[in-house]
């Protein structure tokens, strides 16, 4: 297929999944709001997000003083926001549209819908109203994305690029979801909170983190125990049967970069396995050790050089 | 009773037969339920997308062309004097540009004067002596007629560039089917759904010699391009790429398209895109839409350009007061479709003429397009009338006059209810190894009343076309 369209359709997918991400992050620091917190802890909380999105000095220089309002200004409606949903939806939309003939109709209807009824929510007060059934309609979208492209499309080079593109997209969101901790303490003034209360915090904080990924339940169903921190990492990071994990999008990422193999590919393939049998191959006691933050760091160079190296081999070659 | 000819009454008391059971079915509706299917076909025009973009500050801006529910019926009968007029026409015309890239005989011949040819912005030197695939060079033609009576039709003009509608045609149609099925099991209609695989068909058949199995691609200027929905489309439809100047490149004197799995060779480009952009080597320097290098391979006879290079010196209205004349020339056939009697104002006489009844005629710029540069005479305020005279003498050979038809009009819903509103056709006629076209074209309808305008960037609107099979 041709290089430009399967480079729509790789940002298509990613732009989509972008989206969802972002709304999973604002959902559960919306739900965390209701909880009894100090104001300090709840702007904590909306910085180590805008932190992990690498947004916080574009947030601090455009709004200065932080709201929660503001936030969300900021990540759902700000077009000057590249990250911020209503941007993330409409690039997904524009790439959509640039090669729909490549599409089944579902798939483009889906795109376009989306971002026809995402701008008459915004302006019906749907985000002010009930923030998070806002969100839950965004990933709503995306999920309907997902399963339009699965149920539709031909297993061609076309399907293989769009789900390249959401699994790329995924991993690098869930990693920084993870590091949104680190993110978080960096900036925390010291308190002297009860390790009771400070037990308690990091309860809900895990647990938070876990329904970020829809994988609350599917923690109590794989470890049948208390949240520990480390679980949720090694869940996150090392299962291949959940989802969201790190190891499950880099075996995706593996398996459809072989289907769309061409005569220069090779070095990104070998670079994608590497990366894959290390989280397949990983232990997390081993991984904390070493110092989760600059795992999930050196983890996040990787998958965009990855990003780049898939770029470079098929969605942009030289002629000839 | 006004002084146009109405598609659907013959009078204010009767209906013409082929549409009274769609009169009977009209009346049965309740009007919320016409409502509430328009209000319907505007959201899923929209859903579905199918906008046209829009020129100027709003560049990206996507409106949707008004889409009007009441069809216009052409009966069997009429429609076959229709399909053997343009057969006819395109032929000529197709024969015409061969010839004049070549020997000149109608030159030669004294039937149409040189000047009109070699000095016609549209002519291509590039192309003279040039041979193409089955010497065809219009293989997409769109040809504007209007009815002023009953069985009286007109050619208004001949667009053998890069004709737009097609998916109107297409998705008028379908929209008809999905809002109204029941329509559907009164009538006989002729379906035109087929037209993607005709074309695909066509596009095939002339490919370069000893290409067997050849790559068709449709090719666009991007998605900024007010057709871009229709580029879009047809290549979905015919299950080939869609490409863009960027993605093809020249090497070897062959075109390739740059694909994923490398460089893929091409054979037939189907292109939404004027001459002057093709060949950024050959053609304006600063295009950046086109391939550099395409054109030589094009002449070597190593791609298929559809439409051919410099068709567009057969289609401007200085030619087009000859077509009837070019018909007898290599048809020796009569014509069977009707030019509009035609004042060229680079001749005196027709000049004097055009000045003397201004507001009476319609004057039109020889080489505009989309409605813009034109003179209605009857609609025009005395002060545009004079302002416009001075345009004409200042560059008399740059307009054509022709006297207002009373052109056709049909019942469509406007703001007040169901009124006539004047109409054109434009049916796609595709010449290949044969010139066969579906039944059925593209209705345009002018939504202001009593403008004669029907183009959609002038505020036009569409309706469906069906052809009756009996």
């Amino acid at each position: 297929m041709l290089s430009r369209t399967a480079d729509h359709l790789f940002w298509m997918a990613r732009y989509t999944e972008r989206a969802e991400n972002t709304a999973r992050m604002l959902d559960v620091n919306v739900q965390t709001a209701l909880l009894p917190q100090s104001a300090e802890a709840a702007e904590q909380g909306w910085r180590a997000m805008l932190g992990i999105s690498e947004l916080l000095s574009e947030f601090d220089h455009k709004y200065g003083l932080l709201t929660p309002k503001d936030v969300l200004d900021f990540m759902v409606r700000d077009p000057d926001n590249p990250s911020s949903i209503v941007s993330c939806l409409t690039q997904a939309r524009e790439n959509a549209r640039a090669v729909r003939g490549t599409l089944t109709t579902e798939v483009w209807e889906t795109q376009n819908a989306t971002y026809l009824d995402l701008q008459s929510k915004l302006r019906n007060g749907w985000l002010e109203n009930d923030p998070s059934q806002f969100f839950e309609w965004v990933k709503y979208r995306s999920h309907l994305s997902r399963g339009v492209t699965i149920g539709t499309m031909l297993k061609d080079e076309a399907f293989y690029f769009i789900r390249l593109g959401t699994f790329l997209e995924r991993a690098d969101n869930t990693a920084r979801i993870l590091d949104v901790k680190f993110h978080g303490t960096q900036s925390t003034t010291e308190t002297d909170a009860h390790p009771e209360e400070e037990a308690q915090r990091d309860f809900y904080y895990w647990a938070a983190i876990l329904r970020s990924v829809s994988a609350f339940e599917i923690y109590r169903k794989v470890y049948r125990d208390v949240i520990t921190p480390e679980r949720v990492a090694e869940l996150l990071m090392l299962r291949g049967d959940m989802p969201r994990s790190l190891l499950a999008c880099l075996e995706e990422v593996v398996n459809n970069l072989q289907h769309v193999h061409n005569d220069v590919s090779s070095d990104t393939e070998r670079f994608a396995g590497r990366l894959h049998a290390e989280l397949k191959f990983g232990n997390i006691q081993e991984i904390l050790k070493a110092g989760l933050h600059d795992y999930l760091t050196q983890f996040l160079e990787r998958v965009y050089e990855l990003g780049n190296r898939v770029s470079r081999d098929f969605l942009v070659p030289l002629a000839a | 009773m006004p002084n146009f000819f109405d598609e659907m009454y013959a009078d204010e008391a009767s209906v013409r037969t082929h549409y009274r059971r769609f009169q009977d079915w009209l009346s049965t509706q309740p009007p919320e339920v016409i409502d509430r299917k328009r209000t319907e076909a505007d959201f899923i025009f929209r859903r579905v997308g199918i906008t046209f973009a829009v020129y100027g500050n709003d560049a990206g801006t996507e409106r949707l062309i008004p889409f009007d529910i009441i069809p216009r019926i052409i009966p069997a009968k009429e429609w076959a004097q229709l399909e053997a007029g343009l057969v006819q026409r395109v032929k000529a015309l197709n024969m015409f540009i061969h010839d004049i890239y070549h020997d000149q005989n109608i030159v030669k011949a004294g039937v149409v004067p040189a000047e009109q040819i070699f000095r016609n912005a549209q002519y291509r030197p590039e192309m003279q002596g040039i041979s193409v695939v089955s010497d065809i060079y219009a293989h997409i033609a769109g040809v504007d007629i209007v009815r002023a009576g009953e069985g009286e039709f007109y050619v208004l003009e001949d667009n053998l560039r890069v004709p737009s509608g097609v998916s109107y045609m297409l998705e008028d149609r379908k929209m008809m089917m999905r809002l109204f099925p029941e329509l559907f099991a009164h009538y006989k209609i002729a379906p035109v759904a087929h037209y993607p695989d005709m074309l695909l068909d066509n596009l095939r058949s002339v490919a370069p010699v000893g290409v067997s199995d050849p790559t068709v691609v449709v090719m666009t200027p991007g998605m900024y391009n007010s057709a871009y929905f229709e580029h879009a489309f047809l290549a979905q439809q015919m299950g080939v790429e869609l490409v863009e100047g960027k993605d093809l490149f020249v090497d070897d004197n062959a075109v390739y398209m740059r694909t994923t799995r490398g460089p893929k060779r091409i054979d037939v480009i189907y292109r939404r895109i004027d001459d002057d952009f093709l060949d950024p080597l050959a053609f304006r320097p600063d295009s950046s839409l086109g391939v550099p290098g395409l054109l030589s391979v094009y002449r070597a006879g190593r791609v298929t350009l559809a439409n051919a290079i410099g068709t567009g010196v057969a289609d401007d209205k200085s030619i087009y007061p000859y077509v009837p004349n070019m018909i007898k020339f290599y048809l020796s056939e009569d014509p069977i479709l009707n030019n509009v009697p035609t004042y060229q104002c680079r001749k005196q006489e027709d000049l004097q003429y055009t000045l003397d009844n201004l507001p009476e005629l319609v004057v039109k710029e020889v080489h505009g397009a989309g409605g813009y540069g034109m003179l209605v005479g009857p609609a025009s305020t005395k002060a545009e009338i004079e302002a416009f005279r001075q345009r004409l003498l200042a560059k008399p050979d740059g307009y054509i006059a022709q006297p207002t038809l009373a052109l056709s009009a049909c019942p469509t819903y406007v703001d007040a209810g169901i009124a006539p509103r004047h109409i054109d056709l434009r049916p796609f006629v595709l010449s290949g190894k044969t010139v066969s076209m579906v039944k059925g074209g593209l209705t345009r309808v002018a939504l202001n009343e009593g403008s004669l305008v029907v183009n959609s960037s002038q505020g036009g609107g569409t309706k469906d076309t069906w052809v009756l099979e009996r």
